[in-house]
């Protein structure tokens, strides 16, 4: 327990000190809520939808907590280069201890940052609904936090150097984020594109999110949390065996 | 001392390959209980693969090891509980404090609290970086982060100690300073000391056996008194240049002038 809370106090300590870091990640956020709320905003609400920063706000909120997520895991790369990877691995500690307090570490990071860009809604618009439903919000950003941290690590362990980053952020992080409806509602939609949504794990991370903040729901709470832990436990159980089979 | 006779470390036959690159071709040697063991040679040897291959990091080809009597290969938790390691290169966490770095390896080791803290203190003075504890990691002189990586390799108390070049880039002084109290643990705790180095008079100095290992194999292995005996030559670097001159005459047929070169090599990088 003690191994798990050291390397997880680890992540939390390296977050903090990178102030840079930090506010330079709140830009592209900020950047997409202003750009879309406002440019979209007059359109969406002549097609009846509504308040588009209303809708669009969680979406935006997830798309930091998916991109902290998956860099806090793919971190482990430069652990590799720089060595530090074999100080644990050399430890008499079990690999599951190192993966775990690794990925909580990450993930509380990437919850930290949902949570900093859902202050920055509130100030560009955004209003939550129920307040009481806030901390089932949180569970939720931290579930997706710790789904795409796990993800990260997983394709961490299987890379040797960043060059593969940039392919990774191209063909699957930009897909993730783009078709699962954080900038589009899912109903109404082609129908190939409503499969390819339903396929992607996000979706249901940003559908029990709206509905915890905004009471919109396309799949519905339950098949959301239901969904998410699935394929949160079986990314986790993916993650450790790929990290076992590490070599320095 | 403890018992001569037990081999905490024992190879058999080890070999690993790169593609077709044979960084370890089939050595096979033994280290016993409380004995200083040396692994001389040159720059991509395989000293470095065979550390990796005895402490769990990198998988074998073929070939047996025990640690303190288990396999790295089926008993990974035992033999890493077995020993403890200064990797040749970088380890440390440069975004993380002096005392930060060590105090996560305490705590990876399992160190009791109260003795956690006296013994950072007492290495970080020993290495002469106390006054920097709060310093980043990142803000270090290359020598510094040596001397760091060593200390957090003295903290716990393992029964194999595994140094893969520790002195290399420390100054004369440091690296003497170091080496002393090595050997006093060696000598109070009994401690098993396996290292490699490419200093003639540090394996002179502080090892019981060495083991000369040149291309992926070991050339010759024994006492100081026993390669200089056996190469009929006064120093550890003629029988040292002795037995790598043979292995590169026997690779390269007749290449008497590759050989010539390679010896002046060596004794200019002395």
């Amino acid at each position: 327990m003690q191994i798990i809370y050291i390397l997880w106090l680890r992540q939390i300590k390296k977050y903090f000190r990178s102030k840079s870091r930090i506010i330079g990640s709140l830009g592209q956020p900020v950047l997409f809520l202003v750009a879309f709320g406002f440019g979209f905003g007059s359109i969406y609400k002549k097609a009846e939808g509504g308040n588009y920063i209303q809708f669009l706000a969680p979406g935006i909120i997830m798309m930091s907590v998916l991109f902290t997520a998956v860099f806090s895991g793919i971190e482990l790369i430069w652990d590799k280069q720089f060595g530090f990877l074999k100080e644990t691995m050399a430890a008499p500690v079990y690999r599951l201890q190192i993966m775990l307090g690794r990925t909580l570490g990450g993930a509380t990071v990437a919850t930290i940052q949902g949570v900093i860009v859902l202050l920055l809604t509130l100030l560009v618009g955004f209003k939550i609904d129920n307040l009481f439903l806030l901390p089932l919000g949180i569970l939720i950003i931290f579930i997706v936090a710790l789904l795409f941290t796990s993800l990260g690590t997983a394709i961490a362990a299987v890379l040797e150097d960043m060059q593969g980053f940039q392919m990774i952020m191209n063909f699957l992080v930009m897909p993730i984020f783009f078709l699962s409806g954080a900038l589009f509602p899912l109903h109404g939609i082609p129908v190939f594109l409503e499969v390819i949504a339903r396929f992607d794990p996000l979706s249901y991370g940003i559908d029990g999110f709206r509905q915890t903040l905004i009471s919109q729901a396309h799949f519905g709470i339950g098949i959301d949390l239901t969904v998410l832990s699935i394929v949160t436990i079986l990314i986790l159980f993916a993650g450790s065996y790929l990290f076992e089979r590490i070599q320095a | 001392m403890v018992s001569e006779n037990r081999s905490i470390i024992s190879v058999k036959n080890l070999v690993k390959r790169f593609k077709d690159f044979t960084a370890v071709d089939d050595i096979s040697f033994e280290v016993k209980e409380g004995e200083i063991f040396a692994f001389l040679g040159p720059n991509g040897a395989g000293k470095s693969t065979t550390i990796k291959m005895l402490t769990t990091l990198l998988k074998p080809e073929s070939g047996q090891i025990e640690i303190n009597g288990h396999d790295p290969l089926k008993h990974k938790h035992a033999v890493r509980e077995s020993f403890g390691i200064v990797f040749q290169d970088p380890s440390l966490d440069s975004d993380l404090t002096a005392y930060e770095n060590m105090q996560l390896h305490a705590v990876l080791y399992k160190m009791p609290r109260d003795l956690r803290n006296k013994k950072i203190e007492e290495l970080l003075k020993f290495v002469e970086l106390w006054e920097r504890k709060g310093e980043f990691v990142k803000n270090f002189s290359g020598g510094m982060k040596r001397r760091l990586e060593i200390a957090r390799g003295l903290l716990h108390k393992p029964k194999i100690l595994f140094l893969d070049e520790p002195t290399l880039g420390l100054d004369p002084q440091t690296r003497n300073h170091m080496w002393n109290y090595i050997k006093d643990i060696n000598e109070r705790e009994g401690m098993t000391i396996f290292f490699t180095t490419h200093y003639m008079e540090e394996a002179e100095k502080i090892a019981g056996r060495i083991a000369i290992i040149d291309h992926g194999k070991i050339v010759a292995s024994g006492t100081l008194e026993g390669l200089k005996a056996q190469t009929k030559t006064n120093t550890l670097e003629e029988a040292f240049l002795s037995f790598t001159g043979n292995t590169i005459r026997e690779e390269e047929a007749s290449s008497v002038d590759h050989m010539r070169a390679m010896s002046k090599m060596w004794r200019k990088r002395r």
